[in-house]
């Protein structure tokens, strides 16, 4: 039984059938890749994980409750959480603000008026603030205005900004899309180091194969709409249906 | 000091002790000069800035912070001065109930108005409110005046009669809004070989309660609230995928800033007990976006600059007249005199809107920040003059230099 469990998932938009009879099952403290062509529905699916599109059909659990019907910020409190494709940051914030949204979110659930309290009194979500920055290597970029950092930074931060919040299932909609090669080298780095240093459930949408087989554990090949494969790295590679899907993308 | 850090706690400092100077500093020019047409230190003028000034504050609040720009805050403006003016009439001249009233009535109608427009954001939102102030206007001018529900008077506008029932009123007590006795119209004034300053009890009144509220606007900027706001404006998707609803904070916002609106409303009422509908009209809502993107939104002191502003050149415009030009122009000679006075002629007394119309427009196309990045830029000009100034200095020596070797 996984933590994330989709089950007969369907989805149409008009006649397109963008997903078709989806099943995934993602283990606890697995990195799990869900990989497919363009247009394969890898971008719907996670958009069902997240509550911003609901399914025609069939289930998603997550650690025993559907998320179905459930608003962003509510399954956000349920223990997923989302990195974009591009970084979605307070720009007009610094970076220890960025920090510490996630952190009041965790603490104080999805709401509290705290208008006439202090930072000086939040002694410990600023600890915990500083101590993930120290992680991903941003310290002394601490006050910076983060709109004017290198798109390689933002990602950072906003990869910070999830995992301060312990993320029960972290999700990255195609983390290094539009990278060049050493940026996405950078991410793939980070993201290793990030699972080498906790116990983490991650689930990467991705295009790159490069990034995939750096990172993942298990992987579902995605083709128009419908699971083709899920199995170990190595046993994908040489998979020929999924050599099919691909490559079949390359001739037209 | 009080919770604020020192950069806070200075600019706190100096808005109250300009408060409390604002009798001396607003009649720089001895009575009786050419120059007294521009003191702004008579009671009825000071009010108004201070009140305006919370007003533009609230205002701030929803608006710098979340970016959320409502286009119907007059709406709760004008229900304050209906239901300070209620209480005049029915229970007493004594402010405070009434100042509390016309808070809690603002709030109310602001909860319910926040529910429904913050359903949309962005243009919508703004249609939505102004919707709702236009017809809370139609309301309170006609729909909800007639001989068998007379709650707002109408046209002449919510007064208090002799006849009124005034239950707490006793025979002792001002005739008129006082603090527990204290007239907000008795006015001490000091006189000092021409000058002449007016020291009002309505306008001390106001301005503790402006200062009170300007903490509590800073308090609330620099609040993990506050940032939470901020993070409205910057990034709304990310904010709802970091687990936190973004409905509730700008409900809360909003709010907040009628709450202001009412105070503000109150206090309007309490200075004049009068209250009419054309305090609720969209000009007057279009007058406190004005004042806080003219002073600087979101920013702590740019709002109540805005409404001081605003206040002061209104009413120093509109008092201009053709004489007073004539007097300005006397040193020209007589054609070039009548034609001067023709050009600026739109642009004084009635016209004043036109002037103000002029000044916002180079203010957002040259100083998006309005007056206080206005203040930025000439501090920092200053900075910059004096560094270049000794770079410069160190540059002419090097040159004065060469020739010689």
């Amino acid at each position: 039984m996984g933590i994330l469990e989709v089950k007969g998932v369907n989805k149409r938009f008009g006649g397109l059938k963008a997903l078709s009879d989806v099943n995934l099952s993602v283990r606890e403290n697995t990195v799990h890749a869900i990989i497919g062509p363009n247009g394969a529905g890898k971008s719907t699916l996670l958009n069902c994980l997240v509550g911003k599109l609901i399914p025609d059909t069939g289930s998603v659990m997550f650690d025993g409750q559907s998320v179905l019907g459930r608003k962003p910020h509510e399954i956000n409190q349920m223990g997923i959480s989302r990195v974009f494709q591009t970084p979605e940051i307070f720009g007009d914030l610094t970076v220890m603000e960025n920090i510490l949204i996630p952190c009041f979110a965790r603490r104080d659930g999805a709401f509290r008026l705290h208008a006439f309290e202090n930072f000086a009194h939040e002694k410990d979500l600023v600890e915990k603030a500083e101590a993930i920055l120290v992680d991903v290597n941003m310290i002394d970029k601490r006050n910076m205005h983060s709109a004017s950092m290198s798109r390689g930074d933002k990602r950072r931060l906003e990869m910070a900004m999830c995992l301060v919040q312990e993320p029960k299932l972290l999700l990255l909609d195609e983390p290094t899309a539009g990278m060049a090669r050493a940026d996405t080298n950078n991410t793939i780095d980070l993201l290793r180091d990030i699972k080498s240093k906790r116990d983490i459930t991650m689930c990467i949408i991705e295009h790159d194969m490069h990034v995939v087989f750096s990172l993942a554990d298990r992987i579902t090949v995605l083709a128009q709409g419908t699971p083709l494969v899920e199995d170990e790295p190595e046993n994908i590679k040489g998979n020929p249906k999924v050599q099919e899907a691909y490559l079949g993308e390359a001739a037209h | 000091m009080l919770g604020l850090n020192k950069h806070d706690a200075m600019l706190f400092v100096i808005v109250l002790i300009l408060t409390l100077l604002a009798p001396f500093l607003l009649n720089p020019f001895p009575q009786g000069s050419s120059l007294a047409q521009f003191n702004a230190g008579y009671p009825d003028l000071m009010q108004r800035f201070v009140i305006y000034g919370i007003f533009a504050i609230g205002f701030n609040i929803l608006f710098g912070l979340t970016g959320y720009l409502s286009f119907g805050h007059a709406a709760f403006l004008g229900m304050g001065s209906y239901a300070a003016v209620w209480i005049f009439k029915l229970l007493t001249y004594n402010v405070v109930p009434a100042i509390l009233l016309s808070v809690i009535v603002a709030g109310l109608f602001a909860l319910v108005i926040g529910y429904i427009s913050l359903r949309r954001s962005g243009i919508y939102f703004s249609i939505l409110t102004l919707a709702f102030a236009q017809m809370s206007f139609a309301l309170a001018y006609s729909v909800l005046s007639n001989p068998k529900f007379n709650l707002t008077n109408g046209e002449t506008g919510l007064q208090v009669y002799s006849n009124d029932p005034q239950w707490l009123h006793r025979a002792s007590l001002p005739d008129m809004p006082h603090l527990f006795g204290l007239s907000v119209r008795s006015t001490y004034t000091l006189r000092m070989n021409g000058w002449t300053f007016d020291f009002n009890s309505g306008y001390y009144i106001c301005a503790a309660i402006m200062i009170l509220m300007f903490y509590l606007s800073i308090r609330i900027f620099r609040s993990p609230f506050g940032m939470m706001l901020r993070a409205i404006k910057s990034n709304q998707q990310r904010l709802n995928y970091t687990g936190l609803n973004s409905r509730p904070y700008t409900l809360a916002a909003f709010v907040i800033s009628g709450m202001y609106a009412g105070l503000a409303g109150g206090l309007l009422a309490a200075m004049d007990p009068l209250a009419g509908a054309e305090r609720m009209q969209w000009t007057a809502s279009g007058e406190v976006v004005l004042m806080t993107i003219l002073g600087g939104a979101g920013t702590l002191i740019g709002p109540v600059l805005g409404a001081g502003f605003i206040k002061y050149f209104e009413n120093i415009f509109s008092k201009i007249n053709d004489n007073v030009l004539h007097q300005w122009f006397a040193f020209l000679p007589d054609g070039m005199e009548d034609l001067m006075v023709t050009i600026v002629h739109p642009f004084i007394g009635k016209g004043w809107n036109l002037t103000l119309g002029l000044l916002f427009m180079i203010v957002v196309i040259f100083l998006p920040g309005g007056l206080v990045e206005g203040g930025q830029r000439v501090g920092r000009v200053f900075r910059r003059r004096d560094r270049k100034a000794s770079g410069a200095e160190a540059e002419a020596a090097r040159q004065r230099r060469t020739p010689a070797e």
